[in-house]
């Protein structure tokens, strides 16, 4: 794994509130009659930054997928910012408005230049003017650092500037918290640090993020919190400091020197 | 052993790619002599080219356009070219010409096909191409009504009070939603109209023409023929075709069960069913079915015929193509918090259209060609055109300058289709 976090991230901004900003109670999903998620509890507050990691199936994206309802969750209780998911449409709307979402595929919309794709959603379900929505658009797409490429399309740039596009998009809606998908697994190493930079600046402006990521390095400069699931369970959870150097089960211990290994 | 360190110490400049020979000989050597089975091959073409061309270019040039029968005209070709001259009787063109394009339609009336002809292309114009303007898309969608009326005639009343329940239903979905939710607002809006059209709609057109009379001379449906009318069934069938197939296509991947069983019955059961069957049906059958004295117009219920049958396959086509999206678009745009049919109008449709453009436009052109199919419930298009002439004593035995003629037009319309959807793949080509 890259050690990419490397630049030196200021923590100064990075202040957690005493304000819940998702609250996750006795959550159950099944795939059919799979167990995917096995009674999750998890509070998030605002301000926080908690990386998820864990082996692959262990049901991790899919918790991250359940906060803005990609995923329909059978039992238990999720309240994000005050919302709570139900089948009610209506809500579901209302998250999905305030978590933004950065995908492992980036999901850019091919037939759209850059700055269509972030203004799409602003405009239509914001209902901000268009010349509003492009300023506000280029505003993010400078914060990624690419608003010179904002004409181009998604298939005529790098994975890694995809990717910060990606998630300039997710910014425009404003959202107060983001959610990250492994947002480096289909990146070339050499694009890794420039979406982790990206993800630190977003970090030091306060954003709450939710994490799925395999860059430990990342965890330890920006995390405050970093949670290790297996089998769909959450199993341990600690400061990045006391979890990477005194991790407390079994699994996690086996879990991290496989990853940390080399 | 030998040393493995190696440290390059410049990096190497680009440079120009060689120089190959250019121009026509290399050009041949690389496409048709290559080497010797290819060159056999090339040779074999050319000459295979060079019969077809011997045949048909003297076949054409000899033709005679001034005459007024086949034998005046196998006579002619003989003085002129001599005893066993092949040459083509094309007068049978010319003298048939307005007949191949407008059919029977009255003479002195041609300026309203004509016009009604000119107003589509510039109705279809800015469909065709973004760069228009776009306010230019108020008329294309009034256009049919315009057309409908140029082309059948009678009281301009109908086709505005048939337009009206239209704007019913466009008012309805704008300003109910407020009030009944937006499921009961898109059921009202399709009743709405409905019911302005079986009660009100009728009685409003006659008064109105009392009140104000403005009409043009009625052209009855068994007057028209030729081109006129492939292009009037043909059109109306691929502009009505592509949103019916759209709408099939996703209500066939509906979550809804009823909506699903019915686009997957209608769909399988017409594509099941041979066109000619359904035109047969238009032409007899469905008259069982109507209140005795309903004279629901033959062209009409032909138009709806082949409209459904063409969207039956513009729905598997464009199911193909939603199929080829990734999951993550969909995602993507939930994610964003776009609804349905936001995230289908903006993301999903352009992309699945796009996609599939080659099938759409295979469709159309399968779909205009098919329009030769009325010939054999009685309509007078091209073909059934042609069989009549034939019949005519003067013409009788004409094969090759008809059918010629009929599949040149044909060949024009359908490779202008074709070559659109080229362009538009172009143009529409955002990656690398």
């Amino acid at each position: 794994m890259a050690e990419a976090a490397e630049a030196v991230v200021d923590r100064s901004q990075m202040k957690v509130s005493d304000e819940v900003a998702i609250q996750i109670t006795g959550m159950n999903k099944w795939y059919g009659a799979f167990h995917v998620l096995k009674d999750i509890n998890l509070t998030v507050n605002r301000g926080e930054r908690i990386v998820i990691c864990g082996p692959s199936g262990s049901g991790k994206s899919t918790l991250i997928r359940c906060i803005n309802a990609l995923e329909e969750h059978q039992e238990g209780q999720i309240i994000v910012d005050g919302t709570e998911l139900s089948s009610d449409l209506k809500n579901i709307d209302t998250i999905r408005s305030e978590v933004g979402m950065c995908f492992q595929h980036f999901n850019l919309f091919p037939h759209l230049s850059f700055l269509d794709n972030c203004t799409l959603a602003p405009i239509w379900v914001r209902k901000t003017p268009r010349k509003e929505a492009e300023d506000i658009a280029m505003h993010f797409l400078e914060k990624v650092k690419i608003p010179e490429q904002a004409d181009k399309f998604p298939g005529q740039l790098s994975g890694g500037q995809q990717q910060r596009v990606a998630i300039a998009r997710s910014l425009c809606m404003q959202p107060r918290i983001m959610l990250f998908d492994e947002p480096t697994s289909a990146l070339d190493p050499e694009m890794i640090k420039e979406v982790l930079d990206t993800m630190i600046a977003l970090a030091q402006d306060g954003m709450t993020m939710i994490v799925v990521t395999h860059e430990m390095g990342f965890a330890r400069e920006v995390a405050n919190r970093v949670i290790f699931m297996d089998q769909g369970q959450i199993v341990e959870q600690n400061e990045p400091e006391s979890f990477f150097n005194n991790p407390q089960s079994d699994r996690t211990k086996l879990f991290l020197s496989q990853i940390l290994g080399h | 052993m030998t040393n493995v360190s190696y440290v390059r110490t410049e990096m190497l400049p680009e440079k120009e790619p060689p120089l190959g020979q250019s121009g026509l000989v290399l050009w041949l050597r690389t496409n048709m002599f290559s080497n010797i089975p290819n060159s056999l091959l090339s040779l074999a073409a050319i000459y295979f080219i060079y019969l077809l061309l011997a045949g048909i270019v003297p076949w054409i040039f000899h033709g005679s356009w001034n005459v007024g029968s086949l034998s005046e005209c196998r006579e002619a070709i003989a003085a002129k070219y001599g005893d066993g001259a092949e040459g083509a009787c094309l007068a049978v063109i010319r003298e048939r010409f307005r007949q191949l394009i407008f059919g029977f339609y009255p003479q002195e009336l041609y300026w309203r096909p004509i016009l009604a002809f000119v107003l589509m292309l510039v109705a279809i114009a800015p469909v065709l191409f973004a760069s228009l303007p776009r306010r230019a898309l108020w008329f294309s969608g009034v256009y049919p009504f315009i057309g409908f009326w140029l082309y059948w005639g009678g009281t301009v009343w109908l086709p505005v009070v048939v337009l009206a329940g239209f704007a019913i239903g466009a008012a309805a979905m704008s300003i109910l939603p407020r009030m009944v939710g937006s499921l009961g607002a898109m059921i009202l809006a399709m009743l709405l109209p409905v019911i302005w059209w079986l009660t009100l709609a009728g009685a409003t057109s006659d008064t109105m023409q009392s009140l104000l009379p403005i009409s043009l001379e009625p052209v009855e449906s068994a007057f028209f023929g030729g081109f006129m009318l492939s292009i009037i069934i043909g059109v109306t069938g691929i502009t009505l075709s592509l949103p019916i197939g759209i709408l099939l296509a996703l209500g066939r991947q509906s979550h809804l069960f009823v909506v699903k069983t019915i686009c997957v019955g209608f769909i399988e059961f017409i594509r099941g069913v041979p066109l000619i069957t359904l035109l047969f049906v238009a032409s007899t059958l469905l008259n069982y079915f109507m209140p005795p004295g309903t004279n629901f117009d033959l062209i009409l219920r032909v138009m709806i015929m082949v409209t459904l049958f063409a969207s039956a396959y513009m729905a598997e086509v464009i199911r193909g193509g939603l199929a080829a999206l990734p999951k993550g678009q969909y995602e993507a745009a939930d994610a964003l918090g776009l609804d349905f049919w936001k995230a289908t109008r903006l993301i999903i449709m352009p992309q699945a259209l796009k996609i599939t453009i080659p099938s759409i436009v295979s469709t159309f052109i399968g779909l205009f060609k098919d329009t030769t199919l009325v010939s054999i419930i009685g309509l007078l298009d091209p073909i059934g055109l042609s069989n009549a002439i034939r019949a005519n004593q003067a013409w009788n035995g004409i094969v090759w300058e008809l059918y010629g003629f009929i599949a040149l037009m044909f060949w024009i319309f359908c490779f202008s289709m074709s070559r659109y959807s080229m362009y538009l793949e172009r143009k529409l080509q955002t990656g690398h």
